[in-house]
């Protein structure tokens, strides 16, 4: 071990994640004008120093009496290492026109911390970045400066320093239980791994934990949304397949996940929430990829992943452009803009082409991996749900998100294409979508686990366009006949409705009477008190006259904060 | 980050203006047309070629352009239904007082 700390003190004495906490550093002092140095250089310097990397390095720190792995490397740490280097390019070009240090710095050290959480190889180290990630990324919902940005940041956070907190105590736990922190596969049959479970949950936006996503991504920036989409449910992936990869019970939950968010995407007029909702779809099928287990599934999971983090990426720059553009982003405002914005039409079709699986896009090599591994492992009915959802995600992703933006009806929307950069971003984006869609060996390389998956042969490319087309002639079908739901503006109640008011609202009607009463009490005993101490006054020594009422009174102090914190999500 | 429109962005009425490429009439039908025969065609290859099957039923001839069209016709007709019992006006929280939407009211349609 020591000579692998060795070798890699002499190759690569920095962990890669310091790059980016020096490009965000280094970006709190620079020039708008100078800012596109750190994001042109960070990613590239970043994916050289991993290139450097072998699987099985190290680096450790010490830390008061705990050895940290601040960085291990295996493969699969080193995929998503290349990737999130990648989308912090992408996403860094997508942002330069911006002139919003708070947002650069914050993009930048989420960034960092994305990329340090996949290297991390215990289970505290993993925390550090898990809260850094959460803390650093609400900046990009908060920087909207609207009520509702504010507001839906604030139950963002809620659910990721949640995710945090659980992780904690999963760690604690943990280390009671084993005396190790090491970050490696767990079982659901301790607390400790529960705990670890429902923390990466949240982060992977499982079913009822997911409002946090759908709520706050719609709400973030037009660039902060490319980075939120890129970063946070990845890693979640990323640890799920670490940690729990053949667990059954995320066969189920990843098919929840696929099946159910398309009902909303479908009724849902803000198109960036739209991509919310798809977004939640295709984590479905990698939480299925990983729940199967096999290293085919694995691969599938990842590479889907990899994949996901670049067409989701398009198709949330392409929505970002138009909203940047025309200040509107709910489809029943849009309509008619390919004759303005023809490029951003163009590259968001292949965004959706790539989300849809059509042969010689990304989805199609990588969304085939999980589907050919539940048929062979048997898991029929699962196959079957996927088959559905991903008909529904040509649906909604694929024809409704450029049909509503660029076409429908002309919406007298008269604008020009996005500023450059965006364009260039969009382009990088597509290029890869078509490049990884028809040369899937260049990321079939980088899989963790043995691959000899082919994706293109007769049966494969032939049944998956005749799925596709005959969804589309359901949407023809349906439009024609006036029988799809028309975009409208409006709320579309979630799950998240339970927090927001069923809870609140059942707390103040149990809660108020409890208050009234305890108020009431507190002021009959108050009132006696003074009686007594009146009463008493003459016997007891005046120094402690009303010290049991200053306690009583700091427990009610308390009490009521409590209950405030409470009623005030 | 304001959500107010770009400098570059003007609203026409669209009536106005030669209708764009892609609302001609004439090209809808082609565009439509070709389409139906894409359909067609993709509908016809099970009948000619073999293609392997890896679950019984999958086999079938036309299972996948049967189950791609009922699968999103029973999407959309659920979904709709799903806004009947979930929808509900934009402020219905009421902390979105400030969201776009609301200063325009109109309801777009699905054409």
């Amino acid at each position: 071990m020591l000579d692998q700390i060795a070798a890699l003190g002499a190759t690569n004495p920095l962990p890669p994640f310091t790059l980016f906490f020096g490009a965000a550093a280094l970006l709190i002092v620079l020039p708008h004008s100078l800012r596109f140095l750190p994001w042109l250089l960070t990613p590239v310097l970043a994916a050289v120093s991993l290139a450097g990397l072998e699987p099985g390095m190290h680096t450790r720190v010490s830390v008061l009496n705990l050895s940290l792995e601040l960085v291990e490397v295996d493969k699969l740490s080193l995929m998503f290492g290349y990737l999130f280097c990648l989308a912090s390019l992408i996403g860094g070009t997508f942002s330069l026109h911006l002139r919003d240090r708070m947002q650069h710095i914050a993009a930048m050290v989420y960034a960092g911390t994305a990329l340090g959480a996949v290297f991390a190889g215990d289970l505290l180290s993993l925390f550090l970045f898990w809260e850094g990630m959460a803390v650093s990324s609400v900046f990009l919902i908060y920087a909207r400066r609207s009520n509702t940005s504010s507001s839906a940041a604030q139950r963002y956070l809620v659910f990721q320093v949640g995710s945090g907190v659980l992780l904690l105590a999963a760690a604690i736990l943990y280390y009671q239980g084993t005396g190790s922190l090491d970050f490696t596969s767990m079982s659901l049959d301790n607390p400790a791994g529960v705990l670890l479970f429902l923390a990466f949950g949240i982060k992977a936006a499982f079913p009822f934990l997911h409002t946090w996503l759908t709520d706050a991504y719609p709400e973030a920036t037009v660039t902060g949304t490319v980075f939120l989409s890129s970063f946070t449910t990845k890693v979640a992936i990323y640890a799920l397949a670490r940690s729990y990869a053949g667990t059954d019970l995320l066969i189920l939950i990843g098919v929840v996940m696929a099946a159910t968010p398309i009902f909303y995407a479908v009724i849902e007029n803000d198109l960036r929430r739209v991509l919310a909702y798809s977004m939640m779809n295709q984590l479905g099928f990698m939480v299925v990829g990983i729940g199967i287990g096999t290293d085919l599934a694995l691969n599938g999971a990842v590479a889907h992943a990899f994949n996901d983090v670049i067409f989701k990426g398009l198709l949330m720059m392409s929505m970002g452009a138009v909203l940047y553009m025309t200040g509107r982003i709910d489809g029943s405002d849009l309509g008619g803009l390919y004759k303005s914005m023809p490029v951003t039409t163009v590259l968001c079709i292949v965004g959706a082409a790539s989300i849809s699986a059509f042969p010689l896009f990304s989805g199609f090599v990588s969304k085939s991996m999980i589907m050919a591994a539940a048929v062979k492992e048997n898991y029929i009915a699962v196959w079957l749900v996927l088959l559905f959802a991903s008909a529904g995600v040509f649906h909604h992703a694929g024809i409704k998100i450029p049909y509503f933006a660029f076409f429908a009806h002309d919406s007298g929307i008269r604008t020009t294409e996005p500023p450059l950069n965006m364009r260039i971003a969009m382009g990088i984006s597509a290029a890869l979508c078509v490049f990884i869609g028809c040369f899937p060996g260049t990321l079939y390389s980088l899989l963790p686990w043995a691959n000899e998956y082919k994706p293109y042969d007769y049966t494969h490319v032939v049944t998956q366009m005749q799925i596709l087309f005959f969804s589309a002639l359901a949407f023809v079908w349906l439009n024609l006949r006036g029988i799809y739901p028309p975009e409208i503006h409006g709320v579309n109640l979630d799950t998240d409705w339970l927090l927001r008011r069923l809870i609140p609202s059942a707390l103040r009607t149990a809660v108020a009477p409890l208050v009234a009463a305890f108020n009431a009490g507190v002021a009959l005993a108050r009132r006696t008190a003074q009686r007594l101490v009146a009463t008493g006054r003459t016997y007891l020594a005046p120094q402690y006259e009303h010290a049991w009422l200053t306690d009583l009174g700091v427990m009610a102090a308390v009490l009521a904060l409590g209950i405030a914190v409470l009623l005030s999500y | 980050m304001s959500d107010e429109p770009h400098a570059n962005t003007r609203f026409i009425d669209p009536q106005s203006e030669e209708p764009g490429f892609f609302y001609r009439p004439e090209v809808i039908r082609n565009i439509l047309r070709g389409f139906y025969a894409i359909c067609a065609l993709l509908f016809a290859l099970d009948f000619i070629f073999h293609r392997h099957a890896y679950v019984s039923f999958e086999g079938l001839w036309g299972f996948y352009g049967i189950f791609g069209f009922v699968a999103c016709v029973a999407l959309v007709v659920v979904a709709k239904g799903m806004r009947v019992l979930l929808w509900r006006e934009p402020d219905y929280y009421d902390d979105s007082a400030d969201h776009p939407t609301h200063k325009h009211q109109h309801k777009g349609s699905g054409h």
